[in-house]
């Protein structure tokens, strides 16, 4: 069954010039002799387009507030003076609304014309596209004429055979082309001071980067304080470029390869917000189809038409040179690769897996699944290491982040997800980030949270860090708790004494929907004085009085809602730390309804989805553990094999046991673990004792060069399937393009499961959903078709719930009563020392994407091309660093070297860093310290020694040398020397 | 010419001044006017330190501070003589006054003597309609401007 939308169209979607009004109230009016029925406070502008009449415009779009300054879409409505810009003025009962008059085309021609006096037409492509808004104005109210010429001010006089703007011999106030941003170039010329990118910098993305400058003739939107926009506030999120009606504002790809011609709606592949987009599309001069540009897609339900700096534009990694599009084998890891055929390949892996399997024993081989891959990729992979290794060793990457989530929730309320949707947030009065840095991990959910607190909603950030959203322009947490790291667990009991020693928790609520005894022992523990403000303060450096109030505001300033990230799970008590985040919600009564909830911010597109579909272990999808007998049935009776009822081996399970001989082969897909796990170089040890590595990737990554096979991988643009994103939204992912390494993930994986002999004979991605629906009740309503048609939906879908579920436990927990669960802190054994004095905690920036394999082949290098080490004023002066010195930074576990970045943003004692680029190797330093409950890495503590180095460490050195000879392939011209 | 402060000490009398008038309702304006009396101009250097502050953007600022003419963003001389030009003072012959102005001193609209004795500067409108065509003095208007006058206010700028 091919699902795909009539893959020739472009999907154009309505602009109502203001937004929905949400108002109960309905209005009936007439424009034009139509009659329509609208909400409340709905414009005349939006209420026409809904009944089918447009009214041109320049200024107004309905991503932003109504402004009424262009003037064009001026109404007659009977019995009032004057003709009211049909944006700014609002329905009434039984209005007469006329949008076509004489005079009314009078007026607009004559503001148009004194628009285009000042204004390009019809330039060539190095001008503009002659295909703005701007230009089908002009075309639909009759514009023949121009009184005025079109020697304005603002931009060069047409000679000859047309000049482009700003290239010509006039200079009247010429202001040069601002090309310093990698994907969209800014020309003043063609700016008609409409404000809309203004508007949809501050309204939409909450950066407030840009303005007017001056006034009159001399007004125009420049970015901060007329800089260049690669260096001012801008975060290149492309709000302005989407919201501009000219082509003032404009993607460079457009202006180079001109507009598309067919679009595809798909779902953006970098993290956990899932974003929606128009993948553009239009055929190069070879005749092969190519991404002219991502239009993020208003109906997407989780991020309404906004995007990130990422999703928009850094999809250029596809097309990158770096990618591997053959299969390539080699017998030793020291030997060049070989180009092979897929056959071959295939074959030689499934041979490979079958003598390993039969000369070291069943369990010696196992398969990573990847959280950047689709569902029903996945599925098949756990599918394949079940019914095809016999065995449960398949893991992901969720282990080194979000397994925690998984385990706290699952404990706590039932479920092994957050309980919101992002839309829930536009009801919260108190935001409670913990762990979590939003602006630049999760920047489109980010900008949702800043305009819920510009619009009054209170702040408490937990993070030893001041990031961003702590105090951005018209952002201001009421309260930053600068925690040591490691210390959550205590902080959150702090919290917890004051709800409970002052009485502010809610009785009703717990006494309705949880155990009250166990609240009542759960209150007996926070109670105690060890739990206090002033005791864990003096623990986490925090001021007992910023606690107090922290406190008193998340239990009494109404709707609480809560967003964590790493910062909670990968800790030794990470899973702790989730469970003291679901009581917290629990006492304060903020579970169950919109505006509340304990939420995860999911690190990468899929992480949730492949949660979901059983890769972990000891889970089959469903979150339903192996050891159940009505479970296994299922799959048994399905898949026509039985099934090991014990949980396999975790990754570093896996790595362990390779180091040890008794586990030799691995099949990972997607997940460059050399890179993304700590402890590098046990991981490389690991690795190396196995005898059949097989990586299946879109790039010779970190991991590859320890593999024996490398799988061509195909990215998201190159396959059907399904994502799942941090509010259990399955989206859809549609195939762009063909894959240019000839199969689609799925597809490469169900070759090798046939290789060693199961009889799979899936013929579209969709057949796969179908097999899920059918055998894992969450996502019993969930197909191809559904999503279609309803866009997309939430898990649970099911009997119980046909359109999904947005809010979970609204009428009780998923596991009946919620359960408090005491959470008692123990210190990490990653402690400071005289040898290792500060704390290293890591995390990521906007415009890089986790190990970088993608952002670092794109524009994006701009504004991060090396991972620096944040460090305390005080810090560095104690050990003579300035800024921009080379330092080496050496725990018990490792030592690597980077250039130092000094900032008062971390705590003295406390150094972060990055870890987007492999040669800085961020993760030789971490150890391998892990979550008490499921192995989630220690990231996020490590103490460390800093000192001034004069270049990179031997590690560094050394491994640099080993991937440049892993890297070498044969018959290409880089491997030659 | 006046000096232009260094940056560091721009920055400290920008943050001095800021801290007493932040916390009024709506307090950029006030700040930059006060900013002006300080420094005779709005420095650059001054605008990251009032963003930072009142939690804005520079933008923001930046926005606001380009929009009013009479936020200079240089060092004025030490006279600042503002010419009307709006439409009752130009029916009265303020062309005429600009030019004699312009010649006389060496410089044109928005610029400084060589001396750092005076800027020029138009403006629309003093309210002295009735006495056009009008200028104004260091903050002193004065009214149906001729030839004496324009001399006599030569004069005292170069005085």
């Amino acid at each position: 069954m091919n699902v795909m939308p009539d893959i020739k169209s472009l999907v154009e979607e309505i602009d109502f010039g203001t937004p929905a009004s949400s108002a109960e109230k309905q209005v009936t009016l007439t424009v034009d002799g139509r009659s329509i029925t609208v909400p409340e406070g709905t414009s005349i502008m939006r209420a026409s387009m809904e009944a089918g009449v447009e009214i041109p415009k320049l200024c107004a779009t309905d991503m932003l507030d109504s402004f009424g300054s262009c003037r064009i879409c001026l109404v007659e409505i009977d019995g009032r003076n004057g003709t009211p810009a049909s944006c700014t003025t609002p329905v009434g009962e039984g209005m007469v609304v006329r949008t076509q008059s004489d005079r009314l085309d009078a007026i607009r021609r004559g503001v148009m014309e004194l628009y285009v006096s000042d204004h390009p037409m019809g330039w060539n492509e190095q001008a503009g596209t002659g295909a703005s808004e701007f230009d089908a104005v002009a075309a639909s109210v009759g514009l023949a004429e121009n009184r005025y010429g079109v020697e304005g001010r603002n931009h060069v006089e047409p000679t000859g055979g047309g000049v482009a703007p700003g290239h010509g011999s006039l200079a009247i106030d010429y202001i040069a082309r601002d090309e310093s941003n990698p994907y969209f170039t800014y020309d003043p010329a063609q700016c008609i001071v409409c404000s809309r990118c203004v508007r949809a910098c501050e309204e939409v993305q909450g950066t407030f980067a840009l303005t007017i400058e001056g006034r009159g003739f001399e007004s125009r939107m420049v970015a901060s304080m007329n800089e260049a926009f690669v260096e001012s506030e801008c975060v290149s999120c492309g709000a302005c470029v989407q919201a501009c009606p000219t082509d003032a504002l404009r993607e460079k790809s457009v202006l180079e390869k001109g507009m598309p011609e067919r679009s595809v709606v798909t779902t953006c592949a970098y993290c956990g917000v899932g974003c929606s987009f128009k993948a553009e599309v239009k055929a190069n001069e070879a005749g092969q189809d190519e991404v002219i540009r991502m239009m993020p897609y208003k109906e997407g339900k989780a991020n309404h038409g906004h995007s990130c700096v990422k999703g928009r534009f850094a999809y250029g990694y596809s097309t990158h040179k770096d990618r591997i599009l053959n299969p390539m084998l080699r017998e030793k890891i020291t030997d060049p690769w070989r180009e092979v055929s897929w056959d071959e390949a295939i074959a030689h892996t499934a041979k490979e897996f079958r003598r390993i399997q039969h000369q070291y024993g069943r369990t010696s081989i196992g398969g990573i699944t990847s959280s950047r891959c689709t569902n029903e990729e996945t599925y098949l992979v756990q599918k394949m290491v079940r019914q095809g290794f016999r065995n449960n060793n398949v893991d992901t990457c969720a282990r080194v982040c979000h397994s925690p989530t998984g385990y706290g929730l699952g404990q706590t309320y039932g479920t092994s997800a957050g309980t919101q949707d992002f839309d829930s947030v536009d009801e919260s009065d108190v935001i409670m980030i913990i762990g979590a840095n939003p602006t630049d991990a999760h920047p489109v959910f980010a900008s949702r949270m800043k305009r819920r607190l510009r619009q009054g909603a209170r702040l408490i950030v937990l993070d030893p860090r001041r990031t961003d959203i702590v105090r951005s322009a018209h952002v201001e947490a009421q309260y930053h708790l600068p925690l040591k790291p490691g210390t959550n667990v205590a902080m959150l009991s702090a919290l917890a004494h004051v709800i409970v020693t002052e009485g502010l928790f809610d009785e009703a609520f717990i006494r309705e929907r949880c155990d009250w005894a166990e609240f009542q022992d759960w209150a007996s523990f926070v109670a105690l004085p060890e739990n206090s403000p002033e005791i864990v303060g003096e623990l986490a450096g925090v001021d007992p009085e910023a606690i107090r109030g922290a406190a008193r505001l998340f239990a009494t300033g109404g709707n609480g809602a809560i967003y964590y990230g790493l910062g909670v799970t990968e800790h030794s008590q990470g899973s702790t730390t989730v469970m003291a985040i679901a009581n917290l919600a629990m006492a304060t009564g903020n579970i169950g309804r919109r505006g509340v909830g304990v939420n995860p911010l999911r690190g990468q597109n899929n992480v949730q989805g492949s949660c979901d579909m059983g890769s972990f272990p000891h889970e089959l999808p469903g979150y339903r553990h192996i050891s159940g007998e009505a479970v296994r049935d299922i799959y048994e009776s399905l898949w026509g094999v039985k099934l090991d009822d014990e949980p396999g081996l975790r990754i570093p399970n896996m790595l362990d046991a390779a180091v040890d001989g008794s586990f030799k082969g691995i099949y990972i897909q997607g997940e460059d673990i050399l890179q993304s796990d700590p402890d590098t170089r046990h991981v490389a040890a690991g690795l190396a004792a196995m005898e059949c590595v097989v990586v299946h990737d879109l790039f010779l990554n970190e991991t590859a060069n320890y593999a024996h096979v490398f799988l061509p991988g195909s990215t998201f643009l190159e396959k059907d399937g399904t994502f799942t994103n941090a509010e259990r939204r399955i989206n859809m992912v549609r195939k762009v393009l063909e894959p240019k390494s000839t199969y689609a993930d799925w597809e490469a994986t169900q070759k090798l499961a046939q290789a060693i002999g199961l009889d799979w004979n899936y013929t579209h991605p969709s057949q796969i959903m179908d097999e899920i629906a059918q055998t894992t009740p969450s996502f019993a309503g969930v197909s191809f078709e559904f999503l279609d048609k309803v866009g997309s939906v939430q898990w649970p879908c099911n009997e119980k719930a046909p359109m999904g579920t947005p809010i979970m436990h609204v009428d009780g927990f998923v596991r009946g009563k919620g359960k408090f669960i005491r959470t008692e802190y123990v210190a990490t054994d990653e402690r400071t020392g005289p040898r290792f004095p500060l704390l290293l905690t890591t995390g990521r920036i906007l415009s890089q994407y986790n190990v970088g394999a993608q952002t670092r082949r794109t524009g994006n290098v701009v504004w991060h091309d090396e991972d620096r080490l944040e460090i305390h004023p005080h810090d560095a002066e104690n050990r003579g660093l300035r800024d921009g010195d080379w330092v080496r930074i050496q725990s018990r576990a490792g030592e690597t070297t980077l250039r130092a970045l000094i900032t008062d943003r971390v705590s003295p004692g406390v150094v972060y860093t990055t870890f987007h680029h492999p040669d800085t190797q961020a993760n030789v330093v971490t150890t391998d310290f892990s979550d008490w409950a499921t192995n989630c890495p220690e990231y996020k503590v490590t103490a460390v020694q800093v000192a001034p180095s004069n270049g990179p460490s031997d590690w560094q050195e050394e491994y640099d040398e080993f991937a440049r000879r892993s890297r070498r392939i044969k018959g290409h011209l880089e491997a030659a020397e | 010419m006046s000096m232009q402060p260094a940056s560091t000490e721009i920055e400290a009398r920008t943050a001095s001044i800021v801290q007493n008038l932040k916390d009024l309702e709506g307090p950029l304006l006030p700040i930059l006017h006060g900013i002006q009396a300080e420094f005779g101009y709005v420095p650059q250097g001054s605008l990251p330190v009032i963003a930072h502050a009142l939690n804005l953007s520079r933008a923001e600022v930046h926005g606001v501070v380009t929009f009013y003419h009479d936020f200079r963003r240089e060092p004025a001389g030490r006279h600042i003589l503002k010419l009307c030009q709006a439409e009752a003072c130009q029916s009265m012959g303020s062309d005429a006054v600009a030019a004699r102005l312009k010649q006389l001193l060496g410089i044109g609209f928005h610029e400084t003597t060589k001396d750092g004795s005076v800027t020029l500067e138009p403006v629309y409108c003093l309210g002295l309609c009735a006495c056009s065509p009008s200028a104004m003095l260091d903050g002193e208007v004065i009214g149906r401007l001729d030839n004496e006058k324009i001399d006599a206010i030569v004069a005292e700028v170069r005085a």
